[in-house]
């Protein structure tokens, strides 16, 4: 035993008789609790007046405080975490967007295991690292609340099993039975799947793959099989093209791969102090596309007469060449198919000669064209064929007439939708009723779905394991990003399934890679290592070999001879696709819905585009403004007539033709793109050779008493001479490389004598000894190449995905009050010019009427317009509460907590790139879109607020980019690199268009781009100082432009 | 002290001090008659209307109103503007006549106050309900803040505004409460009931009559005036530099400090003239607003209307001279483009109509002033639409032009702060003299006069007193 004594204190060790006593009590101090106790006052129940107060005060404070707590939101932490989530890091995953119509190599931002944002893939050689607006806006199709949520049986939700017990009972009865089973699908470009495809013949013999596309390049096709015996599209190298003369086709915004041509394209138009030199572009067209807005030289031309101008320009080159010309009729614009010819002729073997028609005959002399010019093995690949567009219409018809005449006992259906996209007159509907097993795997409850037995909802592309080859040795993979957020099951899945294979169909790409790809190259040892890295990059290319020299092996006189057969009326239709909205097939979802058309302006419609004079003639409204509707008409093409379809005036539609756009007027596709235009596939026809014919040469049109609002992001057509897009001739800008880029000039006096010096020059902060502000270290800009810019709108998408920019509404457009951070302004030209006044002796105010009317052919230009980040920025100095400041990198800030709404910086914008909230854009339902369900939240960006109601939102130059990228250069130790930084709407530019770096590094590329002759500030003048400049558009024409200002 | 013999007197009627008592009390001691009663109604339904248009604004947001973002300013800053401008008139009378010794303003300078208050009220609504989140607006006042190092941008015209208004409107209630207080002790002394008497008495804050009282009274009313005047300048001076300051052609003009002082007089002048020709009809208030006062405040609309008149002109000028392509196209656009019927109506109303002011009779006919008044109150409301809206619908990016259409709540609000300033001002004409009785009384003399007119019967020429 221890004698260690333990004590608490010096009196315990002591143990003083104090001390002892007082230890006995349970407190040492005595507590006068008796004398508490008989306090009378305790007694009386009674409040004075001044505790009721009291007491009121304290409650009511109370409650308050409670009341105002805000509401707790709960989250779920990770028990387990997983290896690639890590909160607030994003995680990239390189897929392919391949829907049947469009195809994209693409990266995709995830965030907390959701993919928020589709960026383009650098690795890949087909689309380098550009996407286009549906690609960007596909992320938010995946969270469409529309979408079908498990299988279905009879137009009830049912389960896999049941579902595929069925199916598979079908299979086997009717493989037994001998009777037809159909895969029906829009371009299948997978090996994969194309492999489950014929291991699914294999097992039922009597099935059938049938291709069909919505917009069918058939003809490119069958007339490559007529003339050189290679049933194939070729691919087509636009970068080498000196000349492009393209009729009706539309390949910087729609035609087979446009991403991949706006970007070769793109590159034949760059110009430099160092380049002077670019392709010069010819467009014969029926309606004014992307393409043809971009042409330095565009012909109107009636549809009708297409195969004429071809067969024109055909026999032009021909009699170059010395051979045989064909019959052809005349055509009005001679002189632009001799010039046209001439150029071409000059250029043999460093031009293209593309055409839109799905007439075989048509394309066959375009080869005969391509041919004669000695373009084939050089601008055109016919060894290393595309497979995007195999659809092959007469297979189709084919189909419809089997199923008509109820042959096809199963049909089952993929990334198609025929019930909608079909003409009328083929009847898809009426003969799809004659399937007694129908089976759709669309993601909704579509026209097509909903009339099938079956639907087995295919995964969405960003949940799903696939593959694709787009062109020839190129091969590309998709893999999920998240898991799927239904019960869906992927098609190659679904067919494996079938087919009675119990293999997953990743496994089953895997294995197909390994067999097939594998082999091809000799870099990797190990299929694994060769695996991971193909799912790394996305894609894998095997090297393209040569182009082989083509044959040619085919008589044109028989195609000449029924060209000329073609008849023109008065009124003839082009039906195109927006840019937005292509075939419709993501016709629900609103960023499309919203995004303004390219060239018109207009969102959430479609509409008959007519010219102005013509609509004058037929007495429709030409006036389009906020409160005025447009006519109606009700159109009437191949027996078809769509009702109440507004009629909007278009500069540079010929007249006696219109055009109406496809992709709209979807009835199945989701509450927001239901009941939204016309439906214009319901007019299409077949043409003499039985293909899908995208124009007809009778439209007849009658007018509807009602009126219908169309509404637009511009209201304003034309640039009113005003300097803020400056351009030049090809000739002026290789004369002198500052051509159209004249700096406006001051005349100031310094109390001795007046002199001019440039406008911007002048500064009312400058001092003696800092004549500007000094900008040490970064400096962020943005250079804008008015000549690489097509205008095609995938920045508008990418920066509303990207920075949650919410969706107004139809109406909320109407009151110009689209919330998007970056627009892209369309001017057409004018006949009207100051120059011209002067001549003329117009008074100003008649000048200024006469500009505002565009010309009937216009030019046209695109502009880009963000937030300009002004160093001296107008904003800044006008808000009352410093909600909008400048940061030291040269950023304009909004900071969206300490807005109150005074709209005053808005006012005081030069550039009116600001966007009020209006109202509360998400959870309300007055705006029912993405923002609105919880689904339809995933898509949002947690770096960037959503903003609330009643404050003012714009560009922020991607501000969450800037910090990620600075932090991650912080974390590696080092500094920040050009190109580590680039803003959403830069980073996927088709075209290259847009640069941002820091300008203070004077060797980053935009500081390079700014020392360029052709670089400009817009309205420099006003002395605001942007940080964003633009160069120079220069138009390979002989005429002035005379748009520049001395 | 020689005084001609036809000079007109100030008040007529041969009032003495009683009489003046008793005329200006009648209205608060008896019962309002049936047009208050109707006035009052259709006053109170009217603001009633403000009430569920600001509710429905505050509730919904102000995409309710038709301002969009090209025109992000609409009915609401042009209402703004042309109330500060109406409550010019009342500092200028009181403070600037009172100054300049213009005894003539003592029969109209309680209501032109009144009028003042009630008129920044209204502006001061519109300032509260513009702004996109209308619960903070006190984040434009320099208060301290848990906010960190948190202020407001005192190079911000809007923030000139806060102080401007905020400084305006206490100094004027101030004078207008100065000057009623030995008003408020006749009704005081003259209370028949202890209600009354203990309101008014609360509200005559211990008034004696002294001599030191008046003394007092009169020291503090000059002091208030040389603290007012300057601020009649200063007010719509830096309103106008809400526009003056910024980029925008049309707006961004050295011109707009005079010409917005001289167009704030003017429409404030056509205000007082429309509420004093009511006035002095509904309460019987003839003798006392004589057409003396209104030729009188006629002469200074045709002075100011001139002015603005000169300063359009100037502008038009500028536009041209300056050689500015958007300063020139705004200019042209304002009145031929689509608002060229503002422009129009301005033109018209402001510097047309009140140029018919150079013939007397026409200035001294009532009815013809007050139509004349009305209508350079609707041209002053059209010049501040003119500047804010035609200036913003077609400014530098022409991608960017649109169009602007009120919305019916816009309207509302509007009509409803009509509805708001009548209410306030049938309750000030109810409870409170509508004329300054007690100063009043100074100008009478009562045994002069009627000795002038014995001595002018009697065939004299001249009448001297002292």
């Amino acid at each position: 035993m221890s004698n260690r004594k333990y004590w608490k204190s010096i009196e315990d060790l002591n143990r003083s008789p104090e001390f002892v006593k007082k230890a006995k009590n349970e407190f040492a101090e005595e507590i006068p609790i008796e004398k508490f106790l008989s306090n009378d006052a305790l007694e009386s129940s009674k409040t004075p007046r001044r505790d009721f107060l009291k007491f009121l005060g304290f409650s009511v404070t109370a409650a308050s405080l409670a009341a105002c707590e805000t509401p707790v939101r709960k989250t779920v932490p990770y028990l387990f975490k997983p290896e690639e989530v890590t909160i607030g890091v994003s995680s990239w995953y390189a897929s392919t967007f391949d829907d049947g119509a469009d195809f994209c190599n693409v990266l995709v931002k995830t965030r907390e295991g959701r993919p928020i944002k589709i960026e383009g893939n650098k690795f890949s050689s087909f689309t380098s690292g550009g996407t286009n607006a549906r690609t960007q806006a596909s992320v938010l199709t995946l969270y469409d609340t529309a979408r079908i949520q498990g299988p279905h049986q009879n137009g009830k939700p049912s389960t896999w099993k049941d579902v595929d017990a069925a199916i598979e009972s079908k299979l086997n009865e009717a493989a037994a039975a001998g009777s037809a089973i159909r895969i029906l699908s829009a371009s299948v470009t997978s090996p994969s799947l194309n492999s489950t495809i014929s291991d699914f013949i294999s097992k039922y013999p009597t099935a059938k793959h049938v291709m069909y596309d919505a917009v069918s390049y058939a003809a490119i096709h069958k007339a490559h099989e007529q003339t050189f015996g290679i049933p194939a599209i070729p691919s087509y190298d636009l970068s080498k093209a000196q000349v492009i003369v393209s009729f009706g086709a539309d390949f910087l915004g729609n035609w087979i791969a446009p991403i991949q041509f706006a970007r070769q394209y793109a590159q034949t138009r760059k110009l430099s102090n160092g380049k002077k030199e670019m392709s010069k572009h010819y467009q014969f067209e029926s309606y004014l596309s992307l393409t043809g807005a971009n042409a330095d030289v565009r012909t109107p031309i009636k549809p009708s007469q297409q195969g004429a101008a071809i067969v024109n320009l055909y026999n032009a080159l021909a009699s170059k060449a010395g051979v045989s010309t064909l019959n052809a009729n005349k055509v009005s614009f001679a002189k632009n198919i001799e010039k046209a010819a001439h150029d071409l002729w000059e250029n043999k073997g460093k031009s293209i000669v593309v055409c839109d028609s799905n007439n075989p005959n048509v394309q066959a002399v375009v080869n005969g064209i391509n041919n004669l010019l000695g373009n084939y093995g050089n601008t055109i690949d016919l060894t290393n064929p595309l497979n995007i567009g195999q659809g092959k219409d007469t297979e189709f018809t084919n189909l419809v007439s089997e199923m008509k005449e109820g042959k096809v006992a199963v049909l089952i259906m993929l990334n198609t939708n025929p019930v909608y996209t079909t003409p009328k007159s083929l009847g898809f509907e009426a003969a799809l009723s004659k399937v007694p097993v129908s089976v759709s795997t669309a993601d909704r409850l579509d026209e097509t779905a909903s009339k099938c037995k079956f639907v087995c909802p295919n995964h969405h592309y960003l949940e799903s394991w696939g593959d694709a080859s787009p062109k020839a040795k190129l091969f590309a993979l998709i893999q999920p990003t998240i898991y799927p957020l239904f019960n869906t099951r992927s098609f190659g899945d679904s067919v494996l399934k079938w087919t009675g294979n119990t293999t997953k169909y990743q496994d089953y790409i895997k294995a197909h890679w390994e067999k097939k790809i594998f082999p091809t190259q000799s870099t990797e040892l190990l299929f694994e290592d060769f695996w991971m890295k193909s799912l790394h990059d996305g894609i894998y290319e095997v090297p393209l070999a040569a182009a082989s020299s083509v044959t040619w092996n085919f008589e044109l006189s028989g195609s000449a001879s029924e060209i000329a057969k073609e008849t023109g009326s008065e009124l003839e239709i082009t039906f195109y696709q927006k840019i937005g909205m292509g075939i419709g097939t993501q016709a629900n979802n609103p960023w499309l819905q919203e995004m303004s058309d390219p060239i018109s302006k207009v969102t959430w419609d479609n509409y008959i585009t007519m010219s102005p004079a013509e609509m004058q003639k037929r007495g429709f409204n030409t006036i389009h403004e906020k409160e005025e509707k447009m006519n109606t008409v009700n159109l009437t093409v191949n027996g078809v007539t769509l009702e109440k379809v507004p009629v909007y005036p278009q500069p540079g539609q010929p007249e006696g033709t219109i055009a109406l756009a496809l992709g709209y007027g979807r009835t199945m596709a989701g509450t927001t793109a239901n009941n939204i235009g016309v439906n214009a596939f319901s007019l299409l026809g077949l043409n003499s050779s039985g293909f899908i014919s995208y124009y007809s040469n009778k439209a007849i049109i009658a007018n509807n008493t009602e009126k219908h609002m169309v509404v637009t992001t511009q209201n304003h057509q034309t640039l009113m001479g005003r300097n803020m897009v400056k351009e030049t001739t090809l000739a002026e800008f290789q004369k002198d490389p500052k051509a159209g880029n004249h700096t406006e000039m001051l005349a100031i006096s310094n109390g001795h004598e007046h002199k001019k010096v440039p406008a911007h020059t002048i500064d009312l902060w400058a001092t003696k000894e800092n004549p500007g502000f000094a900008k040490p270290g970064l400096q962020w800009s943005m250079g804008i190449d008015l000549n690489s810019c097509i205008g095609c709108g995938n920045c508008l998408i990418a920066c509303q995905s990207e920075n949650n920019v919410a969706v107004v509404g139809k109406d909320e457009v109407r009151m110009n009050r689209e919330m998007s951070w970056i627009r892209i302004d369309r001017y057409y030209s004018s006949a009207m010019s100051k120059e011209k006044a002067e001549v003329e002796k117009k008074g100003v105010i008649d000048m200024y009427h006469a500009m505002e009317v565009p010309e009937e052919n216009p030019q046209v230009v695109f502009q880009p317009l963000m937030c300009m980040h002004c160093n001296h920025a107008p904003c800044e100095t006008v808000c009352p509460v410093i909600a909008t400041t400048h940061s030291n990198e040269g950023l304009n800030q909004m900071i969206y907590n300490r807005c109150v709404g005074t709209k005053y910086c808005a006012n005081n914008c030069p550039y009116k790139v600001r966007r009020f909230n209006w109202f509360k854009y998400f959870e309300n339902d007055q705006f029912n879109y993405n923002m609105n369900n919880d689904l339809g939240k995933m898509v949002l960006n947690p770096d960037v607020t959503v903003r609330s109601r009643g404050v003012m939102e714009k560009c922020s130059m991607c501000i969450q980019r800037i910090q990620d990228g600075k932090l991650t250069a912080k974390k590696e130790g080092r500094e920040l690199k050009d190109g580590d930084i680039d803003t959403a709407c830069a980073q996927s530019c088709p075209t290259n268009a847009i640069t941002f770096g820091n300008i203070a590094d004077s060797s980053s590329r935009v500081s390079i781009m700014n020392k360029e002759d052709r670089s400009y500030y817009m309205l420099e003048e006003l002395g605001v100082q942007p940080s964003v400049f633009y160069q120079v558009k220069v138009r390979n024409i002989e005429e002035s432009t005379n748009q520049h200002h001395s | 002290m020689y005084e001609a013999p036809i000079r007109e007197p100030l008040i007529l009627g041969d009032k003495t001090n009683h009489d003046i008592t008793e005329d200006i009390c009648r209205p608060i001691e008896g019962k309002a008659n049936k047009y208050w009663w109707w006035c009052f109604i259709v006053a109170v339904a009217a603001l009633l209307w403000w009430v569920l248009c600001v509710a429905i604004t505050v509730g919904e947001g102000i995409g309710v109103w038709g301002i969009n973002n090209i025109v992000d300013w609409g009915w609401d800053i042009t209402n703004f503007v042309w109330w500060v401008g109406i409550g010019h008139a009342g500092t200028l009378i009181s403070a600037v006549l009172l100054l300049f010794r213009q005894k003539w303003r003592l029969s109209i300078n309680r209501s032109a106050e009144a009028m003042t208050i009630f008129a920044v009220i209204c502006a001061a609504t519109f300032l509260l309900t513009h702004i996109g989140r209308p619960w903070l607006p006190y984040w434009l006042l320099p208060l301290p803040n848990q906010f960190g190092s948190l202020w407001v941008n005192f190079n911000s015209p809007l923030i000139w505004d806060t102080f401007a208004v905020t400084t305006y409107f206490t100094v004027s209630l101030v004078f207008w409460y100065t000057g009623l207080i030995p008003d408020f002790a006749v009704i005081r002394d003259r209370a028949k009931t202890s209600a009354t008497k203990f309101w008014y008495g609360l509200l005559a804050f211990g008034w004696t009559g002294s001599s030191k009282n008046w003394q007092r009274f009169e020291e503090v009313s000059l002091v208030l005036a040389g603290i007012s005047t300057p601020l009649v300048l200063s007010v719509h001076t830096i309103v106008s530099m809400d526009f003056a300051t910024s980029v925008l052609p049309g707006w961004h003009a050295t011109i707009f400090p005079p010409y917005f002082v001289a167009g704030a007089i003017f429409s404030g002048f056509a205000m007082v003239q429309t509420l004093l020709i009511i006035t002095r009809k509904v309460l019987g208030l003839e003798n006392y607003i004589t057409t003396l006062h209104i030729d009188m405040m006629n002469r200074i609309i045709l002075v100011t209307g001139s002015i603005v008149g000169i300063a359009y002109i100037t502008e038009f000028f500028i536009a041209w001279y300056s050689g500015v392509e958007y300063e020139s196209y705004c200019f042209i656009n304002r009145a031929t483009g689509y608002y060229w019927w503002a422009y129009a109506s301005m033109m018209t109303c402001n510097v047309v109509s009140p140029q018919l002011f150079w013939f007397k009779k026409l200035r001294t006919n009532i009815t013809f002033t007050f139509v004349l008044s009305i209508v350079v109150n609707i041209g002053m409301w059209f010049e501040r639409f003119v500047i804010i809206v035609s200036s913003l619908h077609r400014a530098f990016v022409p991608s960017e032009w649109g169009t602007y259409h009120p919305s019916w709540v816009e309207v509302g609000i509007y009509v409803g702060s009509l509805g708001l300033f009548f209410t306030l001002f049938l309750l000030f004409a109810r409870f409170f003299p509508v004329i300054a009785m007690s100063e009043l009384k100074t100008i009478v003399k009562s045994s002069s006069t009627q000795a002038k007119r014995e001595a002018l019967k009697h065939g004299h020429s001249h009448v001297s007193h002292h």
